[in-house]
């Protein structure tokens, strides 16, 4: 297949319509053709996809030993000296007979479809079809439409054959759930008996098709595509950092669609991001400031309740001092937001008790301290190691790249404390007992002669040869009932990997970028360390903390013990969130004053003092930070309905209340300081990101700039000169998602890879101090081995669960399902249920009923519940979760 | 020219008491060409073949040896028998399955042995209930002999010989549909290139796909030389070979007759073989190899049954099915009714046979059902026309496969051959043939 990425020279010269053009040697002949600005015209071919032939419309005339033939043009590669031709009489005719035959059986319901407007089919008839059908006989008709899934439904009359999502489920997703049913004109996509569509990614076959088969059930007539305006984003669901296109009618988000980044998604979404913009349109978002009057949560106005926080946060710093305020939250804030919150918080209030983590996550000193590497690298790996969630359940546009990468064999091994998503396709799933993941990872590095962590010594032994030339570490945690430590003390032993680099699987939208502004302890804006960095800040903010602050767990445990004054939730939700739901609700509880950011009511903002209503995704300007660093735009496409600000502007409010000037009137002077002061950031000015060729975002930090005179500039951009330099502008509009697509919205076989940018050396003389490096001190919690009755708690999440965000989205809320303990079968039979049945799960703190499955995935001596399933307070796997232990051994009985 | 006393080679047991034994086979020589070969040298065998010029049985007519000689290097290499004959008016293959079986099971190992493959497939019609039973019968028992399984007859040579039913899909005879169906895929015909199966075919292994009935003839060739069968014949169409004679004859059936030396009138006519067209009736047309090959008129009925003479006139011997038609036959219909099948058949992987399979079906129901139009006639011609560009022979095609450019034969036969026929048809809104 054409390789989007590909950036061989162009050795082969072929002959198209009588022009010698460059190709590159294993190029189909289509897309050679489209980087010198021919376009064939096509319905099945996607430069993403193994090409098929099937729908003949790019027949083209090759010659070949018996003269010129009509070929596939999508299916033959090019070899030198081959002549072609496009715009023969028998190229055209070829062209208007396929045309013609597709629309045989298509029922022209264009005034009513889906995708009139933006229809590859309906546009190529204008383009290269003949002006009328001349068949006039009865149509093939079929019940429509039907579902496929939940949010993918079908009109078969529509279905021209292309095989297109088909592929897509089986190659791209690895979830072969669509088929082709039936023979001949009555040949049909469909589902196995009984078996639904059910693919976390089933959401791309709907933009993928190129007539108006497969429909999104949220956004079926709800919009005609010339109505829709949009702008260029990227999705923050989870922190992949997918791009996207976002648009909108009447100030309501109407649809989001994959934009092809080359080195991010590929144009892939998940359905939970694709959908997620249902939740911007909620009705239960806040429409104003809440305060709290007695037992209950008022309407109020911007001013009292402005008025009401800055009050709490100077009375609570000036009479009990900055350790008496903390911040907790952040990571679903964009940039810009997250920075104006470090310097209010570090910078004027003085406090480091400031963490963008809820206990899920890891240090931000081996987040940021590790030498890094992007998806493309840990996809070109000569090894990955992944110790980390299920990638499918919380970073599945990651699972994607990384299950591609493995297909084409990069070797994947998992340390994980059950088989996910990825195992399959694994060359190695090395199951370890939960609390014991460091010294697996010891045994990785130094060999072992006996079980470790509960796996056997030779599959350590046969593992470690896969990791003889090097790897990738996708390093995140597995299971949030146990430690950061332990995990961050195996990524210490795997650092000694020699040529190692980390690509972090944190899951929260912007959790990276919230680091690298400084929403940590003990970190300022820019990955540099508190102590390092104290007088760099103190000459451009009014304060710096005096010593390193506390994390999560330490900021709840010291406001359950009444010693946080004020606790500001920056779009967080504790008691939801954190491992130990018992500590999150004593700690909010605990808290003199608690005021919450966010755009909706959550569990935990109901307790708060003060709400504030926040701008949610797509109302707000900004900049994210995916996990590899990757800066990218976030583009607003709709006012805030009500009066919901950006985190920012509240932050700049309170300090001008609290008599300091924060100095921002916008999101884009925000910028202009974070690149002024953050170390990392230097360089990457809004220029640069604005910079046509940061069009797939800019990693941060840039590259050292190149020597002078070591590469000519001439020969720097040789490698994209001759024919093909130019993108020929629109010239597919197959590619293009949405009707106005932007120019950036390009032909991924087109694609010319942008110089990456570099920086253009210090901005001023004064030395800046070091970024943070991870020194490996982290030490792993000894834990106790498990008792005979019990099971070790796993607690990872699933992709829809119990989350605000996909509850508030109606299309993904009921997807997600009840909690459910699954077992290994050996251990669930011991209790007699080998079949599965309701079990009673029981720890020192709580105990509640569930539904338990046999899972041979699991591995004895283990449980999993997902983290995100159940009601907080009642059957949510957080009630069993204590953060004082390191690990958490579960009773599973019988009722 | 007249039939010659060539003695039948395929078809010399059919008809003997229980022919599909064992016992009998053995009685008759069964598998002494088998154990002759498992003593040469695999090559010499293939150049046995190669002398023999056995062409292929399967409706492409491609010399065997030659595919032999192409097989890729890569091992494993596989053989696969297709014996999923379902072209209207082809059942030759059919009675080959049940009335000698173990012939095709010795071919089967034959082959195998002279190309060096590790297993062979034997792909049968689904339909052919008792074809199935008897060669799965007569399998059970080869193995139970020691001529199939391990170290065949104390040769050394090892072979496992699977015996796969089809699913009742026409497609699946076309050799890359049935490779695709064999791995348990949906029988969709495969892209070209790769161009042939000896290059990438099972399991993307070197695969030689051969007829029943090329099979078939292996142990004779092998016991008694390339060159007897090559002495059969005139030119490149060598041997014998099964012509299916259905339609209107008095005597429709299989026969195996000398080809070249054998003229389609000879088939027809001869006493021993069809016994002339049906109650003294006049032959109006006839389809010389299948339903996927273009017709031919009384004024050709001279013509040898020679695989290049017929290519030259602009159709083909194909799987040798010989179709009559004598002047009660309505063209329309018959036309009709031979692409009603390929409609049925067309597996929908490719758009103009899909849906100009169905196009054309549905505007030949209408003229024979008197609803057809004047234009109707230039229509067909030209979604015909973009299926199989230029309409020449051989034909060009805009599809995946060859099932595309058979669709419009029996069309493009019957305007050309019988226009005024059709505007009879749509002159008198109803067919005349009532």
């Amino acid at each position: 297949m054409a390789e989007p990425t590909d950036t061989r020279p162009d050795t082969v010269t072929v002959s198209i319509d009588g022009r010698p053009v460059a190709a590159r040697p294993g190029e189909m002949i289509i897309a050679a053709a489209e980087r010198a600005g021919v376009y064939i015209p096509r319905f099945c071919y996607h430069p993403r996809m193994r090409p098929v032939g099937v729908c003949r419309m790019c027949l083209v005339e090759v010659k070949g030993p018996r003269g010129f033939a009509l070929t596939p043009a999508c299916f033959v590669p090019v070899s030198d000296g081959q002549e072609i031709v496009t715009d023969s009489p028998t190229v055209k005719k070829a062209q208007d007979g396929v045309l013609e035959f597709l629309l045989v059986n298509h029922p022209l319901d264009c005034p009513v479809c889906d995708k009139g407007g933006e229809c590859p089919l309906q546009d190529q008839t204008l383009a290269f079809g003949p002006g009328e059908t001349r068949f006039v006989e009865e149509k093939r008709h079929w019940a429509k439409p039907i579902p496929l899934s939940p949010l993918v439904l079908i009109d078969r009359e529509r279905c021209i054959q292309c095989d297109r999502c088909t592929r897509f489920a089986d190659e791209v997703a690895g979830d072969p759930l669509i088929e082709f049913v039936g023979r001949g004109d009555h040949i049909e996509v469909n589902t196995f008996p009984d078996l639904p569509f059910s693919s976390y990614f089933s959401g791309n076959t709907v933009q993928l098709c190129p007539v108006g088969a497969l429909l999104s059930k949220p956004y079926r007539f709800k919009a005609r595509p010339w109505d829709l305006e949009q702008v260029e984003s990227t999705c923050t669901m989870c922190s992949v950092g997918c791009r996207i296109a976002v648009q909108s009618s009447s100030n309501r988000l109407t649809r989001y669609l994959g934009i092809d980044s080359d080195p991010v998604n590929h144009g892939w979404l998940c359905d939970q991001g694709r959908y997620s913009y249902d939740y911007v349109n909620s009705d239960q978002r806040l429409a104003a400031p809440l305060v709290r009057k007695g037992d209950e949560l008022v309407e109020s106005s911007w001013g009292e309740a402005l008025g009401m926080v800055a009050k709490a946060l100077d009375s609570a710093r000036s009479v009990h001092g900055p350790g008496a305020l903390a911040v907790l939250g952040g990571a679903r804030l964009p940039n810009e937001d997250a920075y104006a919150w470090a310097k209010l918080a570090k910078g004027v209030l003085g406090t480091d008790n400031v963490d963008a983590q809820l206990g899920d996550g890891l240090p931000a000193e081996v987040v940021l301290g590790l030498p890094r590497a992007t998806i493309d690298e840990a996809c070109s790996a000569p090894a990955v190691i992944l110790l980390a969630p299920d990638l499918k359940e919380e970073l599945p546009v990651l699972y994607l790249r990384l299950r591609e990468a493995a297909q084409k064999g990069v070797p994947i091994v998992e340390l994980t404390p059950r088989r996910t998503g990825m195992s399959r396709y694994a060359k190695a799933t090395l199951c370890y007992r939960p609390g014991e993941v460091a010294d697996l990872a010891r045994a990785l590095m130094k060999g072992t002669k006996s079980d470790v962590a509960g796996v056997r010594a030779a599959d350590v032994s046969a593992t470690r040869s896969l990791l003889a030339e090097g790897a990738v570490v996708v390093l995140g945690r597995p299971s949030v009932s146990e430690p950061a430590a332990c995990v961050a003390a195996a990524a210490a032993e795997l650092a000694a990997i020699p040529g190692v680099r980390f690509l972090s699987a944190l899951r929260r939208g912007n959790v990276h970028g919230a680091l690298d502004m400084g929403l940590a302890p003990g970190v300022l804006p820019g990955r540099v360390a508190l102590d390092d960095a104290r007088d760099w800040y103190s000459s451009s903010w009014p304060t710096v903390p005096a010593e390193r602050g506390l994390d999560a767990e330490g900021i709840l445990h010291a406001a359950a013990a009444g010693r946080i004054q004020a606790l500001v939730l920056l779009g967080a939700d504790p008691v939801a969130d954190f491992p130990d739901h018992q500590l999150a609700r004593r700690a909010v509880a605990g808290a003199g004053f608690v005021v919450a950011l966010d755009a909706f009511l959550t569990e935990s903002a109901r307790q708060a003092d003060v709400v504030l209503p926040a701008a949610a995704f797509s109302e707000r300007r900004g900049t994210t930070t995916n996990l590899e660093g990757r800066i990218t735009s976030l583009g607003q496409k709709i006012v805030p309905n009500g009066v919901a600000w950006p985190d920012w502007m509240v932050a700049v409010e309170l300090a001008a209340r609290l008599g300091t000037e924060l100095g921002f009137e916008s999101t884009e002077d925000i910028w202009s300081e974070i690149e002024r002061v953050a170390p990392s950031h230097a360089g990457i000015t809004r220029d640069v990101l604005a910079d046509r060729r940061s069009r797939d975002g800019v990693v941060a930090p840039l590259a050292e700039p190149a020597p002078q005179g070591a590469v000519p500039a001439e020969a720097a951009t040789d490698t994209t000169a001759g024919a093909t330099t130019d993108v020929p502008g629109d010239v597919d509009p197959m590619s293009d998602p949405g009707i106005d697509a932007a120019e950036t919205q390009g032909v991924p076989a087109t694609a010319v890879v942008p110089d990456p940018p570099t920086a253009t050396g210090p901005v001023s003389d004064e030395p800046r101090p070091p970024l943070l490096a991870f020194a490996g001190e982290a030490s792993p919690v000894p834990s106790a081995p498990p008792d005979a009755y019990s099971l070790r708690l796993v607690a990872s999440r699933k992709l829809y669960g119990t989350g605000t965000l996909v509850q508030r989205t109606p299309a993904l809320a009921a997807l997600a399902k009840p909690p459910c303990a699954r077992a290994n079968p050996t251990d669930l039979d011991r209790l007699g249920m080998g079949q599965g049945g309701r079990v009673r799960v029981r720890t020192a703190r709580a105990s509640f009923l569930v539904d338990a499955e046999p899972d041979p995935g699991v591995p004895r001596g283990s449980v999993w519940l997902a983290f995100n399933s159940g009601e907080p307070g009642t059957d949510g796997p957080g009630e069993l979760i204590d953060a004082a232990q390191p690990v958490t051994d579960v009773r599973v009985e019988t009722p | 020219m007249a039939v010659t006393d060539a003695k039948p080679i395929v078809t010399r047991r059919v008809g003997t008491a229980d022919s599909w034994t064992l016992k009998s086979y053995l009685a008759d020589g069964g598998y002494t060409g088998l154990k002759k070969a498992l003593s040469m040298e695999p090559a010499a065998i293939t150049q046995e073949v190669l002398t023999s010029n056995l062409l292929g049985r399967g409706g492409a007519g491609f010399e065997a040896g030659k595919k032999w000689s192409m097989l890729a290097k890569p091992r494993p290499a596989y053989v696969v028998v297709n014996g999923d004959e379902s072209e209207p008016a082809t059942f030759k293959d059919h009675m080959l399955l049940e009335n000698d079986p173990h012939q095709i099971i010795e071919g089967t190992i034959i082959c195998a042995y002279a190309v060096g493959a590790a297993q062979a497939f034997i792909f049968v019609r689904g339909e052919f209930a008792l074809g199935m039973e008897r060669i799965t019968a007569a399998l059970n028992e080869a193995y139970a002999h020691g001529a199939v399984g391990k170290d065949i007859f104390g040769s050394g040579f090892s072979l496992d010989v699977v015996i796969h039913p089809g699913a009742g899909a026409y497609i699946c005879g076309e050799e890359t549909a049935l490779i695709e169906s064999l791995e348990g895929k949906r029988g969709f015909p495969r892209i070209k290139p790769p161009f042939f199966p000896a290059a990438v075919g099972l399991y993307g292994k070197p695969t030689i796909v051969n007829n029943v009935e090329t099979v078939s003839n292996l142990p004779w060739i092998v016991e008694n030389g390339g060159a007897a069968f090559a002495a059969l014949g005139i030119g490149r169409s060598t041997g014998t070979r099964i012509f299916s004679l259905s339609g209107h004859v008095e005597r429709p059936g299989n026969y195996e007759v000398e080809m070249a030396k054998t003229t389609f009138r000879d088939l027809m006519e001869d006493q021993r073989l069809g016994q002339g067209i049906r109650n003294g009736n006049k032959l109006k047309a006839f389809i010389p190899g299948g339903a996927s090959a273009p017709w031919f008129g009384p004024d050709q009925v001279d013509m040898a049954l020679d695989q290049d003479a017929v290519g030259k006139a602009g159709s083909m011997l194909g799987s040798g099915s010989v179709v009559v038609m004598d002047e009660t036959t309505c063209m329309v219909r018959a036309a009709w009714r031979i692409t009603r099948f390929f409609h049925r058949e067309s597996c929908g992987q490719c758009t103009p046979c899909r849906e100009g399979s169905g196009w054309i079906d549905k505007v030949m129901r209408r003229i024979e059902e008197g609803g057809g139009r004047e234009s109707d006639l230039d229509l067909l011609l030209d979604v015909c026309d973009n299926i199989a560009p230029g309409l020449g022979w051989p034909p060009r095609q805009t599809t995946i496969c060859v099932l595309g450019p058979s669709i419009p034969s029996s069309v493009t036969s019957g305007i050309r051959m019988f226009r005024d026929e059709f505007l009879l048809h749509i002159k008198e809104g109803a067919c005349p043939y009532g």
